[in-house]
This record gives structure tokens, C-alpha cells and sequence, in this order.
């Protein structure tokens, strides 16, 4: 009989638990994804061309007399703005709604929305209750748009420059942090002709 | 009495068609009737792609299957790409522009998937090799080992003599 000693041990015999570290740390790492969040595969591409009409009975927003217009692809070109869709049947887009208004009221950022799959009269009714912050609204009633902008669920927030390029994008309710951290220092980048991060 | 016994074999009849009709029918859709198609053959077509588009809303059903509001609106799209005559690759091109790769519940194959699609089959292929290598060295028999050098054929000596007979 005899006893296998340390000289019949050979490196190989490591592989299969190399293999499996270097698996499990990979997959820990997919673990922290969330997976809700998708990446956008229209970011660093022109906004889809499209054309909405106006919300009807849409309030004044700060700093904008008179009646709301709608939202054009034309309408991005020459300053970064921030597209928002919302919905009045969308629960989580009234957690944002505050920051959006500070936003309007604070910054010359312009604001623009597309109204998502949502009836002119709720929309205007739910603008009227908790404040306009969007300077143009284009009301996407069958959410033909919100395809063609790969919406996928209420609320998103997108980062559009001058040229009408979309460079960001923020899936969900946007938050104090996600606004400090990333979309504001995007569009300021943006403005400074940097790239968005 | 004679009455009766036709009766009930058509009882029976009819039980059977209904049990047979319920096993034809499969399981509920969240196709709704007013969406189908009414030529059958762009219908198969359309069912048959939309199995294979992810709903981005309820990630794990296709588009097909889910009752999302999201998964409706795309049916709908799909319907009216391929009645205008896009064929399957435009309508799939005209999802992943929008909804990036991964609206394809089956990933499309290049170089940044090769490992999703042909890493099992190589670790199957590697396992495979490795168990062959085992087995056939065992079949082999313990190959003979090198000659004892001097040096060990004295050690051997040595002990042999030291052990007690």
C-alpha cells in the first residue's frame, strides 16, 4: 500500500477551486444589479422623431406665461434639458414630483414631459393639485412615444443635450441622491461641453 | 328501459367531447381576441415572435404571456408591423432598438455572448476530458515507475535489513 505523498500533489489539482472562486465572485458581484434597472439603448442617439400634441388644461409653470405647449423632437435642440415621464395613475411619480418642482422653481434647467398613457383631464387635474414644474408637455395618450423613447415603466427621466442626443437616462422615482449624483452634475456637465459623467 | 340506455351513452358522449375539448384547449393566453390578426398565417407569425420578446414590465414572461399593460401595447405594435409588412427581423430589429438586447428572451450570438452560449458545452467538454484522462490512466494500470536510483536502492537495502524478520 502506499500513501500518496506531498510530491504526488500537482497544481492542476487548484483548478477547479480557481474556477469556482472566480465564478463566485462573479456572480456576488451580479447579485448587487438591480435587476429592474436596464441599461437605455437609445443612450449616446438622437430622440426618437416624434411630435405631441399639448396636455389640454395643462397649468402655467414657473417662469412660463400662458398655455403649456407640446413636445417635438425639434424642441431639444440648442439647451440640455430634462424629459420626465409621468403619469397621473403613477403612484411613485409623486414621490419625485417635489424635486422636479424645486428644480423649476431654483434652476433655469428647462423641464419637459411626456404624459404617459394617462387621460388630459387627470393629467391637468393632478398638475393642478401638486404644481407644474414642466415647461412643455406632450401628451403620448396611446403610448406610441413612450415605445419609441423605451419607456418601460412611469416614471423615467432622461438627460437630452443641445443637439438632441439623449446621454442619461433614470428608470423609476428619481431620488435626492440619484439627482445630486447623477443627474444634475450630468447636466451641468453637458452644458460645459463635457461628456455627461 | 330501452329508452334509457341511449340516453345515457349520449350522456357519456357528451362528457367525453367536453373532457377532450378541455384538454385541446391549453392554457389560458393573455392574448386578447381583439388583437388577433384575422389571416391565420401572419397570427402564427405573430404569436410565434412575440414568444420570444421579453416583457420588460414582469421580466421573466414573454410579451406573449404577460397580461402588463406594456406587453399589450407591444402585441398590438407587433400585429402592426407585420400586417405592413415588416418581416420577423425588422419587427425584432424595431424591439431592440428600443428596448436594447435584452428585450430578446433568446440572446443573440456574438462575440460578447459566446461565453453565455458556448460556455457550458466547452465546461461539459472539459469535465468530459478530464474524467477520460482518469479513467484511462486507471485502465492502464500504475504506469511502471522509474528505476530505483542508487541512492534509494541503498535506502531500501538499509531498511530492509533494519526491519525484524
Amino acid at each position: 500500500m502506499s500513501t500518496p505523498g506531498p510530491s504526488s500533489f500537482r497544481p492542476i489539482f487548484l483548478l477547479p477551486l480557481v474556477v469556482f472562486a472566480a465564478v463566485a465572485v462573479y456572480f456576488l458581484f451580479g447579485l448587487q444589479l438591480d435587476s429592474r434597472k436596464l441599461p437605455s439603448a437609445l443612450i449616446g442617439l438622437p430622440t426618437p422623431a416624434f411630435a405631441l400634441p399639448p396636455l389640454a388644461g395643462a397649468p402655467p409653470a414657473p417662469g412660463v406665461s400662458g398655455t403649456i405647449p407640446g413636445l417635438a423632437a425639434e424642441d431639444f435642440k440648442g439647451q440640455v434639458s430634462l424629459v420626465n415621464v409621468f403619469a397621473s395613475w403613477c403612484g411613485p411619480c409623486l414621490v419625485e414630483h417635489p424635486f422636479f418642482m424645486r428644480l423649476a422653481e431654483t434652476t433655469p434647467i428647462p423641464i419637459v414631459a411626456i404624459n404617459y398613457k394617462d387621460k388630459p383631464e387627470n393629467a391637468a387635474a393632478w398638475l393642478r393639485r401638486f404644481g407644474n414644474p414642466y415647461r412643455r408637455i406632450g401628451a403620448d395618450e396611446d403610448g406610441r412615444v413612450g415605445i419609441d423613447w423605451g419607456v418601460y415603466g412611469v416614471p423615467e427621466t432622461f438627460v437630452v443635450d443641445g443637439q438632441g442626443t439623449i446621454r442619461f437616462k433614470h428608470v423609476g422615482p428619481v431620488t435626492e441622491a440619484a439627482m445630486r449624483d447623477d443627474i444634475l452634475p450630468c447636466i451641468e456637465n453637458l452644458r460645459n461641453g463635457r461628456d455627461c459623467s | 328501459m330501452a329508452a334509457t340506455a341511449p340516453n345515457r351513452r349520449g350522456r357519456w358522449r357528451a362528457a367525453l367531447t367536453a373532457l377532450a375539448l378541455a384538454a385541446a384547449a391549453g392554457p389560458a393566453l393573455a392574448v386578447e381576441p381583439g388583437e388577433r390578426l384575422a389571416d391565420p398565417a401572419l397570427e402564427a407569425r405573430a404569436r410565434d415572435l412575440s414568444a420570444e420578446l421579453r416583457c420588460l414590465v414582469c421580466q421573466n414572461q414573454s410579451i406573449d404571456d404577460s397580461n402588463a399593460a406594456l406587453a399589450r401595447d407591444l402585441r398590438v405594435l407587433l400585429r402592426e408591423r407585420l400586417a405592413a409588412g415588416d418581416s420577423d427581423d425588422q419587427v425584432r430589429q424595431f424591439m431592440t432598438v428600443r428596448y436594447g438586447d435584452f428585450v430578446l428572451l433568446r440572446p443573440p450570438v456574438r462575440p460578447e455572448t459566446y461565453l453565455l452560449w458556448f460556455g457550458p458545452a466547452a465546461a461539459a467538454a472539459l469535465g468530459a476530458f478530464g474524467i477520460l484522462r482518469f479513467f484511462r490512466r486507471r485502465r492502464g494500470g500504475i504506469t511502471p515507475a522509474a528505476p530505483l536510483s542508487a541512492e534509494e536502492k541503498k535506502r531500501l537495502e538499509t531498511l530492509m535489513e533494519a526491519t525484524p524478520r
